[in-house]
């Protein structure tokens, strides 16, 4: 067993409507890996389906080298999930919350203390672990949800949106004890919508309404766009977007702090004097930049959008 | 040296509804406050028409006297004669079997008695006492007047029937109600309870994590239903203390066949609530579920009106209810001093009830969000 979760075909149907569509994909095992999307385009869904929560409408899944839904059983102690709606309990205390999990999920009884009280220091949950569950902070939720979630060192974790309502700091935490989690052997999926996370995945896929429209290393992703970026700065970004927004070549245009970013079609061509031409008469100064994550995103949930 | 898995978990699954049952402080106080409201409220009996009791009639005269007089009895339609009997002994044994609930006794003499006219009673007439409603019924004909033939002769103002109460022959309503209320609340309680119990956390979208741990249906459900039990219990002797204070229930030396029937009756209830609680898409539906099944228990199960006294259809379907069969137990055990082996059939289907429903959760519980 070499990937931790082989897909293929992989497809979901609510009635007529397709939430994941024919989705192939290969997690390969002691990864962290980022799972991409704009809203509704299916990830939970997904996620949901290789947990054996849903039934796929179509298509393979394996697990841990487990067919599901078939095996499912075989994979539950195994697999850690933190689902992106809290779902502990929030009329039980955290440390009641805990203990529950590390019962219901097999820690041994001379370990369950110990390993409870270990994950609430690690997660700064200690302080309050008397406190319910429901009067938490959001970010103190996700945080009491993740530690649960790895209470019986799942071979797999599934982090549904793990780092949503979680501050700077917690959440550069939150991604340190992943690398740690992961190096100890424990493959990681999470989804997310920050790019600077997505940029932190050794691998990640982007799915867009259903489909699965880009996979690879963040660098690749990067790489492999296609399409020109300009950076734009000066007094007149307004109107210079203003000119540039009707144009055939251009992708997207967007206003990022004093300057402004430009992204052309994949396969354009144009330079920054063609570009030059399009704004002449503003005071601006054009450069070429590297693309960033948030580029790739935009190209691959937007052209597909156009093309369709 | 460790627990098998299985049983941690049902412990854990048992720990956490105990400590949400702790922290619901209203449905902690509805286990007490429920019996204590419906004990005062339903501390009367409520009387109603009642007609058709079954009865077997014992005539020793014989006679086309006696036929009239068993004629006229059927025509006020309070008794239908249905059995017949050798002798009183063979009345009270019919009766305590509970093949009828009344008996009508005329002895040889009773149309010697009638001409005489020395205010001898014709006929004696035996009721189990222990139906209040059905004995206050029967009661009435104590002031029936026999009047055979065309003959005039001998118009006797005495009693001709006389009327004899077997078991609770002090006539005290509590005795017949406070029993039966006993599994009313416990059917309320024990079904609501858990009707709700998984619906709610599909609602609160704790299922969606629970489904994913290694419990196994059958687990979750006994996990759940193993807090209620001591609930039930709870409120088991919350009522036999009030009904002692209050009412003077005779419990002493029946206690323990009293708690046994109970638990057996809090777990079918507890079974019928879970299997609800898999079938109900949310906690309004799981709800009304609980009231389809509560309002026919209330009125057919023989805790409102009498069950002999109910058309056959309504008997029918009362056989299903657990309630009906329960109050069959307790009554008998608390008023006629049944011993369990004497309700083994109402215990037995119980039982069979509870692990119906157990298996029927087990197996409709979907470990599926879809
Ligand atoms: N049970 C369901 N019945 C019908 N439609 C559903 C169901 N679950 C999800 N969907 C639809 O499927 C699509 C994908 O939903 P999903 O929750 O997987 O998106 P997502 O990528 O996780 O979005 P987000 O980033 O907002 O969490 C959505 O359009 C949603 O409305
Ligand atoms: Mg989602």
């Amino acid at each position: 067993m070499k990937n931790a979760i082989q897909v293929k075909g992989l497809t979901k149907r609510f009635g007529r409507f397709t939430a994941v569509d024919r989705v192939d994909m290969v997690i390969p095992r002691e990864r962290v890996y980022g799972f991409l999307g704009p809203n509704g385009s299916g990830k939970t869904t997904a996620i949901r389906m290789m947990c054996g929560l849903l039934e796929p409408s179509a298509g393979e899944i394996e697990v841990l080298g487990m067919k599901i839904p078939e095996q499912t059983r075989q994979i539950r102690r195994k697999v850690g999930y933190m689902t992106q709606k809290f779902s502990l309990y929030s009329d039980l205390t955290i440390l009641q919350n805990m203990q529950f999990m590390a019962q219901i999920m097999g820690v041994e009884k001379s370990q369950r203390s110990g390993r409870v009280h270990q994950l609430l220091d690690r997660f700064h949950l200690s302080s309050f672990s008397n406190r319910p569950a429901g009067a938490l902070s959001g970010g103190q939720k996700r945080r009491l949800a993740l530690a649960a979630a790895v209470i019986h060192h799942p071979k797999l974790l599934l982090l549904d949106e793990p780092t949503s309502e979680v501050d700077p700091n917690t959440r550069r935490e939150f991604w340190d004890e992943l690398f740690i989690m992961c190096e100890g052997g424990t493959t990681v999926l999470v989804t997310t919508h920050l790019m600077d996370e997505a940029e932190r995945c050794h691998q990640l896929a982007i799915l867009h309404e259903g489909q699965k429209v880009a996979d690879g290393t963040p660098k690749a992703l990067k790489q492999n766009l296609g399409s020109r970026i300009f950076q734009m700065d000066g007094q007149d970004i307004t109107s210079a977007r203003h000119l540039l927004v009707g144009l055939p070549e251009v992708l997207t245009t967007t206003r990022i702090g004093v300057s402004l970013r430009v992204m052309l079609r994949p396969g354009q061509r144009e330079d920054e004097a063609w570009l030059a031409e399009q704004v002449s008469g503003c005071d601006l100064s054009i450069k070429t930049v590297e693309p960033s994550m948030e580029d790739v995103f935009v190209m691959v949930t937007q052209e597909t959008d156009k093309g369709a | 040296m460790s627990m098998p898995a299985a049983f941690v978990r049902i412990i854990a699954i048992s720990r956490k509804e105990f400590l949400h049952l702790v922290h619901d402080r209203l449905t902690f106080g509805m286990v007490v406050m429920i019996p204590l409201f419906q004990l005062v409220l339903f501390g009367y009996t409520i009387n109603t028409d009642v007609r058709h009791i079954p009865a077997a009639v014992a005539d020793n005269l014989n006679s086309g006297f006696s036929r009239q007089l068993i004629l006229d009895l059927e025509a006020t339609q309070i008794l239908d004669f249905n059995q017949m009997a050798t002798s009183p002994q063979h009345l009270e044994s019919l009766i305590q079997d509970g093949v009828v609930s009344a008996g009508l006794y005329i002895p040889h003499d009773g149309e010697q008695r009638y001409y005489e006219g020395e205010g001898r009673p014709l006929v004696q007439l035996l009721v189990d006492g222990s139906d209040t409603t059905l004995a206050a019924a029967v009661r009435q004909l104590s002031n029936f007047s026999f009047q055979p033939g065309s003959t005039v002769a001998n118009q006797s103002q005495s009693q001709q029937i006389a009327v004899r109460l077997l078991y609770n022959p002090e006539r005290r309503a509590a005795l017949f109600t406070v029993p039966g209320l006993l599994g009313v609340i416990l059917t309320m309680t024990m079904v609501m309870f858990t009707s709700i119990a998984i619906v709610r956390e599909r609602e609160r979208g704790n299922m969606e994590l629970l489904i994913t741990t290694p419990v196994r249906n059958l687990e979750l459900m006994l996990g759940k239903i193993i807090p209620y039990i001591g609930i039930g219990l709870i409120q088991v002797s919350v009522i036999l203390f009030l009904g002692v204070l209050l009412f003077n229930i005779p419990v002493a030396g029946k206690l323990l066949a009293i708690y046994t029937v109970c638990l057996i009756f809090i777990v079918a209830n507890l079974t019928l609530g879970l299997t609800i609680s898999t079938l109900a898409r949310n906690q309004l539906a799981a709800m009304q579920m609980f009231i389809f099944i509560f309002l026919p228990s209330m009125l057919l199960s023989g805790f409102m009106f009498p069950f002999v006294a109910m058309p056959k259809i309504a008997q029918l379907l009362a056989e299903i209810l657990p309630l009906t069969h329960f109050l069959r137990i307790i009554r008998g055990i608390v008023l006629r001093g049944e011993t369990l082996n004497g309700v083994a059939i109402d215990i037995l289907y119980l039982i069979g009830f509870a692990m119906f429903f157990l298996l029927v959760s087990a197996v409709r519980f979907s470990k599926r969000l879809d």
